[in-house]
């Protein structure tokens, strides 16, 4: 009798441990938009994002992807399930795993599970960078390189230069590849430009905005009409931030603010005394707010992605969730155009590694040919989705087939982007601590800008103790 | 089945033992380690990853002495500045949250007054504190962000464009009512425990004597429900010493404006990942402090109650007037 009474209890202590320690060994990938999130939260952006329970199941059955929003889950659904090889996916499921860039949070919890990887049953099969820290993971042996993975030079051929170049690692093998090529624009709202500038055509509007003393005379114009010229500090920061001669940090760890960054601190300190920008932050609801067609700014930097991720759902009135229609009328459907701006830049891009333990390798070669170097899908992607797809041929072909875009209003955007995709050039001018680094470089100047600090040197001061604690292992002057 | 009694201790112990257990390696060893880590030169190099061989982007320079401590307290280092802001904050929050709470508490309780409708008074208060601090934090945030429905309306009142959340002041004071808003129900009620637990014959013979309602107050109930008060106080100091959610979705990683709503535990989040050493002579510090006030409310709850409401029973009302 006693002894059944003690096994019952000590069941019953297992069973109490044994609960406590799942609760907490729960895995870390739930995903976290948080207000601001990034580049990525659409409404509704967290339906089953990783947290699926997969303790038990044969890795080589789940197809792990990393990544930070929904935008490549969505192309992924909607242009490679079609014509994925059934073969190969054959009972195997795709687990997705999205955690917000902002923060590092990505970079922490990708981290985390790589370190964790070669014993592990659940294997990560691929991971998405982003051109923020895309060096960090090239010059890793995380990534495998994109000849392991089964691709070939021709398969690549039709791809940009400087996507390839972005990852490539010291001993020159290729680690990743993207579908997309990120070219920048300026975007504005012709309703503004007809009524204060008197056209609304892109090659006149472009001698407005042709360079920077053009671009705040113009400013000038708009603020006496009552509109914003930008949205707020951050938006014409990758034009400065792209054009550095020197990486934010050297080889020795050392961090250091290029001229070009300081000249968007000059700038963007003047435009807002002047009242040229809508004092937003990237991403908040402002900022958003200015995407309306009635939003009172006159336009927006955006490269290739930041038409139908961000610019789009923002503009519309009634929102595709809701059942509005992407169509000329709802909210600022084909009210927008693009010209090149006072200055080529690029932002972003996301690119696809392999991981290097990963036990689905042929997988990943069938969404790394079919997603980034099939003709016929990148074709689809940009007429789907305005994305500038990452394939030479298949944007020449759009545009001899004459292309149009009625979100531009029947612009054919992509020859400005062609021509600004072959400028390019990310030489010497990545590092891999950018995330970081911009994010607390633009967080310390928006206290200057707002007047909160009294001066340039201690924003600079602020983001120094911010950088460093963030990154313990760089210095600074 | 001989023995005439069984001693059922053992068992006692055997079931007290998975909290032990977890608490030993969930909370016990990482506290050991923050300790040892504290005293290492030890950092990480976020930016740069490996898969095969996990040790090479750890930079451990073995041990330093105080050096992680010199760093934080010393000039430049962030204790005293993030320290004073929490206690800025919290300050902010506090004073409003116990006089309110007071105030409600002696309403509540208050023999004459008979308030109607107390439970669901006691409800509503209590409800903020349901609710999860980065959901208001949220809310308050798309409230006060430019644009948002608050921000239109103190724009009426202020000379400038900018929201109160991009201003120290501002910014500070909406962090302090939310920790307002969501504490002085659970405040108020444990006062009211502590106000109903006085002898009512004690406020009967004091009005008896002539006493006003505020001598009440202030002679009969505060004296008596000081450890209570103390209590309230202690705990609140050690949770906002902890403050982090809050402040963090308000104003981000950098706790702008100018860096005044950056609490302690920020600088512990931001810098987890890659400052090992110095973060975990933070944490230490903060565990110090908070085993200070603990050990204050330790005492505080423990001491006089018991021999105070003796003495004071015995004595006539005006002869207490002292203390």
């Amino acid at each position: 009798m006693t002894n059944l009474k003690k096994m019952l209890a000590g069941a019953l202590c297992l069973c109490m441990a044994g609960s406590m320690l799942t609760a907490c060994g729960d895995s870390s990938d739930s995903d976290s938009s948080g207000k601001k999130a990034d580049a990525g939260t659409n409404d509704g952006a967290d339906e089953n994002n990783g947290g699926a329970d997969l303790s038990g199941k044969d890795s080589t059955k789940v197809y792990n992807i990393y990544c930070w929003n929904d935008e490549f889950k969505q192309r992924f659904e909607k242009y490679y399930e079609p014509v994925k090889d059934t073969a190969l996916w054959d009972g195997v499921e795709v687990n997705w795993v999205i955690n917000t860039n902002e923060g590092n949070v990505y970079q922490t919890k990708l981290d985390e599970a790589l370190s964790t990887q070669v014993d592990d049953d659940m294997k990560i099969d691929m991971f998405l960078v982003e051109a923020d820290y895309a060096l960090k993971y090239c010059n890793s042996d995380a990534s495998m390189s994109i000849a392991d993975v089964g691709l070939t030079d021709d398969d690549t051929a039709q791809m940009y230069q400087y996507t390839k170049d972005v990852m490539t690692a010291a001993d020159g093998s290729v680690k990743g590849v993207s579908w997309q090529a990120t070219p920048g624009l300026f975007l504005y709202n012709a309703t503004y430009a007809r009524d204060v500038l008197g056209t609304d055509d892109p090659a006149e509007v472009q001698e407005y905005v042709k360079d920077w003393d053009a671009f705040k005379a113009t400013a000038q114009k708009m603020k006496d009409a009552g509109v914003y010229m930008v949205a707020g500090f951050d938006d014409a920061y990758r034009l400065f931030s792209n054009n550095v001669s020197s990486p934010w940090v050297d080889a020795d760890g050392k961090i250091t603010v290029d001229p070009q960054i300081k000249a968007w601190v000059d700038m963007t300190k003047e435009y807002t005394d002047a009242g040229f920008n809508n004092k937003a932050s990237l991403w908040d609801d402002n900022w958003k707010a200015g995407q309306k067609i009635d939003g009172k700014v006159f336009g927006y930097f955006f490269s290739t992605w930041g038409i139908p991720f961000t610019l789009l759902p923002n503009t519309l009135d009634k929102s595709v969730d809701d059942g509005g229609a992407e169509e000329v009328g709802n909210g600022g459907y084909g009210e927008w155009r693009a010209c090149p701006g006072p200055q080529a830049y690029f932002w972003g891009g996301t690119w696809l590694c392999g991981c290097a333990t990963s036990d689905n390798i042929e997988i990943t070669k069938d969404i790394m040919l079919k997603m980034t170097c099939d003709k016929d899908v990148a074709k689809a992607i940009t007429e789907g989705e305005q994305d500038y797809t990452n394939n030479k041929a298949a944007i020449q072909e759009l545009i001899d087939g004459g292309y149009s875009n009625p979100f531009l209003g029947g612009q054919n955007h992509l020859a400005l982007l062609t021509e600004a995709a072959d400028k390019i050039d990310l030489n010497n001018k990545l590092s891999a601590y950018d995330q970081g680094c911009n994010e607390k470089f633009q967080a310390a100047m928006k206290d200057y800008f707002l007047g909160n600090t009294a001066s340039y040197e201690e924003a600079l001061e602020a983001f120094k103790t911010e950088v460093t604690t963030l990154y313990g292992n760089l210095t600074m002057d | 089945m001989k023995k005439k009694s069984i001693s059922y201790a053992k068992w006692g112990y055997i079931f007290l033992l998975p909290f032990f257990i977890t608490y030993c390696v969930f909370n016990l060893t990482p506290l050991v380690q923050t300790f040892y880590y504290s005293f290492l030169d030890y950092k990480k190099d976020t930016g740069s990853v490996s898969i095969f061989n996990t040790g090479s982007n750890i930079i451990n320079n073995g041990f330093c002495g105080l050096d992680n401590f010199k760093t934080v307290l010393g000039e430049g280092g962030e204790f005293f500045k993030t320290l004073k802001n929490t206690t800025v904050i919290w300050l902010i929050g506090f004073i409003p949250q116990i006089v309110v709470s007071l105030l409600l508490a002696v309403w509540f309780t208050d023999l004459r007054l008979k308030i109607k409708a107390q439970g669901f008074f006691k409800t509503v208060i209590y409800l903020p504190n349901v609710i999860m601090a980065s959901a208001i934090a949220l809310l308050f945030y798309s409230l006060f962000t430019q644009g948002g429905a608050l921000y239109t309306v103190f724009d009426k009142f202020t000379s400038d464009d900018i929201s109160l959340l991009n201003k120290v002041g501002g910014a500070r004071a909406i962090v302090g009512f939310i920790n307002f808003m969501m504490w002085y129900g659970n405040t108020t009620i444990l006062l009211m425990a502590a106000i109903m637990g006085i002898d009512p014959s004690l406020y009967e013979s004091s009005q008896i004597d002539g006493a006003t309602p505020s001598e009440t107050f202030w002679k009969i109930t505060i004296p008596l429900i000081k450890p209570l008060l103390s209590y309230v106080l202690i705990t609140s100091m050690i949770g906002g010493i902890q403050m982090y959610d809050v402040p963090q979705l308000l104003a981000g990683d950098s706790g702008n404006p100018s860096g005044s709503l950056k609490t302690l535990v920020m600088v512990i989040q931001t810098g987890k990942d890659s400052n090992i050493g110095t973060t975990a002579a933070i944490s230490v510090l903060i565990f110090i402090i908070s085993a200070v006030l603990g050990l204050l409310a330790f005492n505080a709850m423990n001491d006089k109650p018991v021999n105070n409401k003796k003495k004071k029973k015995k004595k006539t009302y005006p002869a207490k007037g002292g203390k």
